[in-house]
Order: structure tokens, then C-alpha cells, then sequence
């Protein structure tokens, strides 16, 4: 089993031996970036099949089904139709800023996958002091994108677009990099691989120690999901690109292969800051329970990702979109303080580590618990129960 | 002057000098994030991971998208047609001060060499210096922030309503 967990490791080192000693680490990265940008696209490909025919099921419809075996490769002919496509440039646009807002788009996302461990000794580049940050930091990007895409189009749709985004964008990211101090304060290292090695303890024989199955690590997930779709424009959180609102967004103004490359971005980001979620929270590429350890570690994490894509899709399928103060107000209202709240039980988690399991998870779900119910409170207090006067 | 350090410093300048010459205020902002990510890619070079995530994180990330969201939502997206400022020698003066001001602080600091032997500074050892011996500046400037923060909040309240004008019927709530 450890042949077949290791195969694609074993398989890289045998390719780069055929080159000489001095071509190694160039063939060696050439590699990497080959299989980062084979692999991550092909599964925006087929999730956006999955996604349409998710969609087409809960809104009893049959969705795509005429393309390939059940409708599965719907995403080739899209992609050559977008390829074939007339680029239309507005006349009052600015070409150049407009030119390049799909590149800062689509380039961050795929760069934040070369840290990203999806398995074993899986991992492009493993920044061992600044991991978690690079990954921060390159996910910042792409709010210029963003705003360059909306503002050089010089349409008034677009310009709505870029503003909320920008303000959704700014809001969401605070609660997003607070729920991963708690991860960083307790593993004492921002390495990505250092923080899912620091998971792979085994509790009462058989769980593992994913950071998820602590009280700071489960509140931290749920906020720090919520902060990540918000981050991905993804339903419920996609204002910036309301169809029903402001025609696309930001986006409005772009036709053929630069629409695909901002789908192409935004799905990208979905991916990575999922990854980051499972590395962070999911045990990366741990399997949950030790006695599931012989199914390969890529696959796991790969399991993980689908399974995210799901529960997302799943959303976007049933929630309604929020209206742009109630996003506001939930970011720096809720989540924020939550996040600070969670930071406190980080704290109290790590200097309580001698007494019993049981009194540890009491203390953590009483601290989260009453600030979250004043919060409920406060929410119902200014929110009373609608009456509908005509609908019973 | 090695080949890398004066791309990336033709990088930096370049940017700024557009920055500050560029009469599109937007583009002005993008070319200031340019030459902030040149200063970034200056540190990584210098193998100072950790100042230039953090440069790109704040500075590209926060500081010039939030440049850029001030300048569309002061309306100053549209072109000026006249001239900035009518008194560009006391502009031209200011900076040379500080300028100056600059260099002959950077040049009369001592920067005690690194001895062969001394360890990689690491974050773990950024944290700890700001949390022992630096906290009380690290505290101060916190201070700082949340004041300015709460100013901001104070400035973005809506006026205090004129209790003899009869409330309006529509509510923001």
C-alpha cells in the first residue's frame, strides 16, 4: 500500500533521474508545475459539469446531458466555444488594465497550489517558516484583479460590481485570516506540511488528531468556511456578480476566453482556499480514522475537496443571496468577534492541556457558546419574526 | 549591483516615478501597487521571507485596494483637468526634506554586520522579540490604530438627527 501511496513521489524521482545531476531541480520544479497546472484546471472542468447538473436536480430539471457520457464532458465543448469566441473589448475601455485583470485573476490562485501538501511528501514547494503565509498573501491578489477588471471596463454594472466586491472582499478577509491563528498558535509553526503532520496523533485508538475534533478547531472551520465562500464570491456571499442585479459584475464587460479565465479564477480560488481549509482544520491528507490509513494519503485529500465542492454546490443550490448590509453586518457583527472569541479558546485549550478531555470541551463550548447566543439574541431583538399580511 | 537587484530596483522606481507623474489617479493607485510588490520581491531577495509576504499582504493586499476604493468612492476616478497643485515648489520642497531627512537617518545608523555564526532571524524569533522586548511599542502602536479606527467610525456615523424635525417613515433597519 505504501507503493501505491507514494506513486506519484516514485514515479517524479524516476523521471528526473533520467536527466543529468545538473538539470534535476529544473526538470524537478517543471515537474510540479506541469501537474499543478494539468490537474487543477481539469477539475474546474468537471466541476463545473457537476455543479450544472447538481443545480439542474435540485431545481428538478435534467441539466447537461447530451455531451460525452452523461453530459460529463459538457466543459471541452465549452471551452473550445470560448475559444472560438469573438473577444470584444469596449471602445471606452482601458485596454491594457483591461487586458490584464483575468491574468491577476486566474495567476494567484494556481500560485498558492505550490504549497499546498495533497498528499505525502506531495507538496511543490514546502516553505517551512512562511507556508501558511505565502498562501495569505497570494490569495490578496486577486482583489486587484478584481477591482481592475470592474473599473477599466467603464461600465456602470462592472464599476457596482468592483466596489462590492472590493468591500465584501476587504470585510470577509479579517474573520478569515483570525480563524487560522488559532491552527498557527497551536502548532507553533506556519508550515502548511508541519501543521497536518502536527494532526496525525491517534486519540483512543483509533480517531485522529485532526484539528477539527477540538472545540477552537470545529468553531474555527465553520468561520473560517463561511469567510472562504465569502472570499470565493460563491453564493450565498455573490454580490459582486449578481445576475439578477448588475448583470455579471465586475466581469460584465469581458466575452470569450477571458470570461472563461475569471469562471477559470474564481473556481481556482475555490479550490485553494478548500485545501487550505482541509490542511488547516480536515487533517489535510489524514485519513479520519487510523484504521483507514491504507487508502492512499492523495486521495484522501482529494476525497476531502470533492467533498467540500459538494456542500458548496449544495448551498449555492439552496440559499438565498444576502443583501449588501446584511453581508456587512454578519462579517464585522459576527464573525468577526466570534473569530477573537475562538482565539481565546485557542488560548485556554493550550494551557489547560493537563486536565480531563471532558472539562477541556466544556470550557471551550461554554465560552463560544454564550457570546453566540448573546449574538442570536441581539439578532432576534432587531429582527422580530416577519408577519406576511396576504400569505398565510 | 548585481542584474536581479537592478531589475527588481528599476521595478521599484519605475513605479513609483509613475505613480507619482501618472495623471489617471486609478492608474496611479495599480502603478504604487507595482512598485509596493517590487520593494516585496527586493526582500524576498535579501531572503527575508517573512517581510515580504507580510509587505505583499498588507501593503499590496489591504493598503492599495484600499487607496484604489478611496479614490472611486471620493468621486476622484474622474480625471482633474486642471493642475494639481498651484504651488508645486513648496510640494517639490517638502519632499526634498524629507528626503533628505531619510537619507541622513539611514546613512548615520550603524547596522552592526552579521557575524557568520548568527542565527537565520525566524518568525518564531520576530514573534518573540516583539512580544518580550518590544512590546510596549508594539502595544503603542496598537493604541494608535484603534484610535484612528474608532475616528473613522465616528466620521462614517450618521449625523445626529435634529429632534425638532419629525422622524422619517423610511427605516434603514
Amino acid at each position: 500500500m505504501d507503493a501505491l501511496d507514494a506513486i506519484f513521489v516514485t514515479l517524479k524521482h524516476l523521471v528526473v533521474g533520467w536527466f543529468p545531476a545538473l538539470l534535476q531541480p529544473w526538470v524537478s520544479a517543471l515537474i510540479s508545475i506541469g501537474a499543478i497546472l494539468a490537474i487543477f484546471p481539469l477539475l474546474f472542468g468537471l466541476t463545473t459539469v457537476l455543479e450544472r447538473k447538481a443545480l439542474a436536480r435540485i431545481q428538478n430539471r435534467p441539466g447537461p446531458n447530451r455531451v460525452g457520457p452523461a453530459g460529463f464532458l459538457q466543459f471541452v465543448a465549452d471551452g473550445i466555444k470560448s475559444l472560438t469566441k469573438e473577444d470584444i473589448v469596449p471602445r471606452a475601455a482601458d485596454r491594457v488594465v483591461h487586458f490584464l485583470a483575468p491574468l491577476v485573476v486566474v495567476i494567484p490562485p494556481l500560485l498558492s497550489f505550490a504549497v499546498l501538501p495533497v498528499g505525502r511528501n506531495m507538496v511543490a514547494l514546502d516553505l517551512r517558516e512562511t507556508g501558511l503565509l505565502f498562501f495569505l498573501m497570494v490569495g490578496t491578489a486577486v482583489e486587484l484583479g478584481v477591482f481592475m477588471a470592474g473599473w477599466s471596463s467603464h461600465n456602470k454594472y462592472s464599476l457596482l460590481g468592483a466596489m462590492r466586491a472590493l468591500a465584501q472582499l476587504l470585510s470577509y478577509e479579517l474573520p478569515l485570516l483570525l480563524s487560522t491563528v488559532p491552527v498557527v498558535m497551536l502548532t507553533g509553526s506556519l508550515s502548511l506540511v508541519g501543521i497536518v503532520e502536527k494532526q496525525s496523533a491517534v486519540h483512543g485508538g483509533f480517531l485522529m488528531g485532526w484539528n477539527l475534533f477540538t472545540p477552537w478547531g470545529a468553531a474555527g472551520a465553520v468561520l473560517f468556511f463561511i469567510a472562504a465562500i465569502a472570499e470565493a464570491n460563491r453564493s450565498p456571499f455573490d454580490l459582486p456578480e449578481a445576475e439578477s442585479e448588475i448583470v455579471a459584475g465586475y466581469f460584465t464587460e469581458y466575452s470569450g476566453f477571458k470570461f472563461a479565465l475569471f469562471f477559470l479564477g474564481e473556481y481556482l480560488g475555490l479550490f485553494a482556499v478548500s485545501g487550505l481549509g482541509i490542511t488547516l482544520f480536515l487533517g489535510g491528507w489524514l485519513p479520519p480514522f487510523s484504521f483507514l490509513a491504507w487508502i492512499p494519503s492523495w486521495l484522501w485529500f482529494l476525497c476531502k475537496l470533492a467533498g467540500l465542492m459538494v456542500v458548496f454546490i449544495w448551498l449555492r443550490g439552496t440559499l438565498p443571496r444576502l443583501r449588501m448590509d446584511q453581508l456587512m453586518r454578519f462579517a464585522w457583527q459576527f464573525l468577526l468577534p466570534m473569530a477573537l472569541v475562538n482565539l481565546l479558546v485557542a488560548g485556554l485549550w493550550h494551557f489547560t492541556s493537563p486536565w480531563p478531555v471532558a472539562l477541556r470541551w466544556l470550557l471551550g463550548v461554554a465560552i463560544l457558546a454564550v457570546p453566540y447566543l448573546m449574538f442570536n439574541r441581539a439578532f432576534e431583538r432587531r429582527h422580530p419574526q416577519r408577519t406576511y399580511r396576504y400569505v398565510s | 549591483m548585481t542584474l536581479p537587484f537592478a531589475l527588481l530596483a528599476g521595478l521599484v522606481l519605475g513605479g513609483a516615478l509613475a505613480a507619482v507623474t501618472c495623471r489617471e489617479r486609478v492608474h496611479a493607485g495599480l502603478f504604487l501597487a507595482l512598485s509596493l510588490v517590487g520593494l516585496a520581491l527586493v526582500f524576498l531577495r535579501l531572503d527575508a521571507e517573512f517581510i515580504g509576504f507580510v509587505q505583499i499582504l498588507v501593503y499590496v493586499g489591504a493598503v492599495a485596494v484600499l487607496i484604489v476604493f478611496a479614490i472611486l468612492l471620493t468621486r476622484g476616478a474622474e480625471n482633474p483637468r486642471e493642475r494639481l497643485g498651484n504651488s508645486p515648489g513648496f510640494g517639490i520642497l517638502l519632499a526634498v526634506a524629507v528626503f533628505a531627512l531619510l537619507a541622513w537617518a539611514l546613512t548615520s545608523a550603524s547596522f552592526p554586520k552579521a557575524s557568520e555564526t548568527a542565527a537565520a532571524l525566524t518568525v518564531r524569533g520576530v514573534g518573540d522579540r516583539l512580544m518580550r522586548e518590544y512590546v510596549l511599542p508594539l502595544q503603542a502602536i496598537g493604541l494608535l490604530l484603534t484610535a484612528a479606527l474608532i475616528g473613522a467610525a465616528v466620521i462614517a456615523l450618521p449625523a445626529p438627527t435634529n429632534p425638532a424635525t419629525p422622524p422619517t417613515n423610511h427605516d434603514p433597519e
